[in-house]
């Protein structure tokens, strides 16, 4: 392990980093984009459901590395290679936690809303969602965590970020380029975890206070 | 224990991430984006190029690593990479299968005419760096090897290992096998030339490895080049291959300075560097583009 | 979208299904490193599992410790494994495996962590000892979630499985890296359909197998 390399290619591993995180982060929010109306629509429309979740179930499985090679010629060595089949993975993840969240609504709570005449749409902004809002974050927490691994596959393709520390530490048989790029994903990993865990806190404070609530 | 984990990660990011904020605002000027294949012959040519481009004031964006020829040679026509550095024989049969051209002339004119309108390539560099079959000691021993000629009779009996393009290349498989008559066992897909390729030749999963002329490992591992009597591979001089609307006079001036000063005794001196002593790219390429007074 | 076309193609044309680098030799060998590496991830973390689970010592530590490593990025492990220790098999297999054990055992432990404690009070006053308490009882009611962890691992390891091909091995992935350096696109859709293929197989195996050892008062879970 060198260290005295570490400390010689700091704006490298900078623009590794910089590289890496809207290829990351950039497919969580176009993946709550989609899933959030989508998975509202499956509830309403409960025969939605079962054929949006298989075909987002067979997104889930298709390879990264596949899918980055294929779309390499179709969207060239640029950002939106990677975020694509990241988007649809996110959305695969989060579909199920959006339309479960929803469900976990309990039917005593929705019928007070209306009885106390919100419209349905004034119901789903300000009485379901909110509640629904813990299990969706917890599913944006597992699909940025695994975005930040799943990123580095592009770099066996020649898609930057960390995963380009890879490939050249492997080629130019240095482990210290690869050590710090594991150093590096498993920090991103961590500080996106504790940030979506504030975030949590943030936007749901009644959970907090409420000790003996009943779990969904 | 979570917390001080936790606080440790966002350090770590945050050292790595602010010296940036100092450094950042990119000037207006266009940028030139140098990209490589995925060997680090290239890698270091490319960074060469790149520190030539800079000390001229350029602004560089650098994507390397990226593939094979049959993926960069799209990217950059279609303006997605501005600089490769390519070379010459290889272009030509990737561009024109049935070209007989084999002298840096007559390559490099028959090159520019089959470019499309929007590439160009500068001038050639003196340094060569060629495919080649390589057999261990061993193996050149039992079968008396010199040529790639003498593999006639036993290529039945071997098993070749090279990138996987290399299956599919007029300087590659299909060459081999309509200029020399040969027919292996079997073709393994490895990598570029790389440790991939070497750790199976060595351990005799393959018994011929293409290998490329000026990668230390051939010498260090006395490994047996076999010598190209028909000059299937022809000459490869490295010269940049480049995007014309993206290169300006002056980026030209610049990396055709750096093609005047290299020969082939020079990048085999700097694989050496590279790969054995095991220095960084970049610092290889600062050090030689300052002794030559490049930078 | 002729590249599909083309694709459909490939894998009718007879060289795909003959010879070294055909179909079947590929899927042959992406399933023996598949097997082996689940084989190994459940010869590990299930026993570990249950043993913490049931005695719920160290159980903190090692699910915390789990979870972290679910963070840590498989092509860099893999690359770092083989540059340390050479290309071949081992170098591998054992990332993969390593890292198919943290959801093989985070499930197998919480498995058991939620069987309910009067069930198990239950069962030592009906005379069972330990050992008849686990494998009566707790691995029972903890199959559902043993039997979650090994699948996601399952799906998990045959996708990894993919970058043995980057090192020089062979599997699935075979198809993707070669259709990518010769841009053959048929060649890497076509790999990329295998590999989602057998991957949904993965996930029909399990719900077969769910179906079968999985106890019916169970079922409604």
């Amino acid at each position: 392990m060198d260290w005295a390399w570490v400390g010689g290619h700091v704006p490298l591993l900078s623009e590794r980093v910089r590289e890496h995180v809207p290829m990351a982060v950039l497919p969580v929010l176009f993946g709550l984009l989609i899933s959030v109306p989508l998975g509202i629509a499956c509830v309403r429309w409960p025969r939605l459901y079962p054929p949006v979740l298989a075909l987002t179930s067979i997104l889930y499985a298709l390879p990264s590395i596949a899918l980055f090679a294929v779309l390499v010629n179709v969207t060239g060595l640029r950002t939106a290679t990677v975020i694509i089949p990241l988007t649809l993975y996110t959305l695969s993840v989060l579909l199920r936690n959006v339309v479960d969240g929803l469900r976990s609504v309990p039917e005593s709570v929705r019928q007070s809303a209306t009885a106390m005449g919100f419209s349905p749409l004034r119901r789903l902004a300000q009485v379901e969602l909110p509640i629904a809002a813990p299990v969706v974050i917890a599913g944006t927490r597992v699909a940025t965590v695994s975005n930040i691994s799943l990123v580095s596959v592009g770099g066996l393709v020649g898609l930057g970020g960390l995963g380009q520390l890879f490939t050249d530490g492997f080629q130019l048989h240095q482990t210290t380029r690869i050590i710090m790029g594991i150093v590096l994903t498993v920090a991103l990993a961590i500080v996106a975890h504790g940030l979506l865990v504030a975030a949590q806190r943030v936007l749901t404070p009644w959970a907090r206070r409420s000790t003996g609530k009943a779990k969904p | 224990m979570v917390r001080a984990i936790r606080g440790a990660a966002a350090v770590l990011l945050a050292l790595v991430l602010l010296p940036a904020c100092g450094g950042g605002g990119s000037g207006s000027a266009k940028k030139v984006v140098v990209g490589s294949a995925n060997f680090p012959e290239n890698q270091l040519l490319a960074e060469m190029y790149a520190q030539a481009l800079e000390a001229k004031g350029i602004t560089v964006d650098r994507k390397f690593n990226i593939g094979a020829r049959e993926v960069t040679f799209k990217q950059i026509s279609s303006g997605g990479l501005s600089v490769l550095p390519e070379y010459n024989g290889a272009l030509l049969a990737y561009l024109d299968k049935a070209s007989t051209a084999t002298s840096t002339a007559d390559v490099n004119a028959a090159v520019k005419a089959k470019l499309p309108t929007s590439l160009t390539i500068l001038d050639s560099a003196q340094a060569e760096d060629k495919d080649s079959l390589n057999v261990t000691k061993a193996t050149a021993d039992k079968y008396s090897l010199k040529t790639i000629d003498d593999l006639r009779p036993v290529a039945g009996q071997l098993i070749v290992g090279g990138p996987p393009e290399f299956k599919t290349r007029q300087q590659g498989i299909v060459g081999l096998k309509s200029q020399y008559g040969l027919e292996f066992k079997e073709f393994r897909s490895l990598d570029t030339a790389g440790p991939v390729t070497v750790a199976a030749l060595q351990k005799g999963d393959i018994q011929v490895a293409n290998l490329f002329t000026t990668d230390p490992a051939i010498v260090v591992n006395g490994f047996v080049v076999l010598d190209d009597t028909k000059n299937l591979f022809s000459s490869q001089n490295v010269t940049p291959l480049i995007n014309k609307a993206a290169v300006d006079a002056t980026a030209q001036g610049a990396l055709n300075a750096v093609s005047a000063k290299l020969d082939t005794t020079t990048l085999t001196q700097l694989m050496r560097k590279l790969a054995v002593d095991k220095q960084d790219p970049d610092k290889v390429a600062k050090d030689w583009l300052k002794s030559a007074g490049l930078v | 979208m002729s590249a599909f076309r083309d694709a459909w193609h490939w894998f009718f044309q007879s060289a795909q299904w003959s010879g070294v680098d055909s179909i079947p030799t590929r899927l042959g060998q992406h399933l023996y490193y598949s097997g082996v590496a689940l084989l190994l991830a459940v010869a590990i973390a299930v026993p570990l599992g249950l043993l913490i689970g049931h005695t719920n010592r160290g159980g903190f530590a090692v699910v915390n410790l789990a979870n972290a490593a679910r963070a840590l990025p498989t092509v860099g492990v893999v690359l770092l494994v083989v540059t340390l220790a050479g290309i071949g098999f081992l170098p591998v297999i054992v990332p993969l495996v390593a890292l198919a054990v943290p959801p093989v055992l985070v499930n197998t432990y919480a498995g058991i962590r939620q069987v309910e404690p009067e069930l198990v009070d239950a069962s030592r006053c009906m005379g069972m000892r330990g050992r008849q308490v686990l494998s009566s009882v707790e691995v029972p009611i903890a199959l559902p979630l043993i039997l979650l962890g090994v699948r996601t691992a399952a799906i998990q390891i045959v996708s990894t499985a993919t970058i043995a091909a980057f090192v020089g091995l062979g599997g699935l992935g075979r198809f993707i890296f070669d259709g990518l350096a010769r841009q053959e696109y048929p060649t890497v859709i076509g790999g990329a359909v295998l590999v989602v293929s057998l991957a949904l197989l993965t996930e029909m195996i399990f719900f077969g197998a769910q179906r079968l050892l999985v106890s019916p008062g169970l079922r409604t879970r």
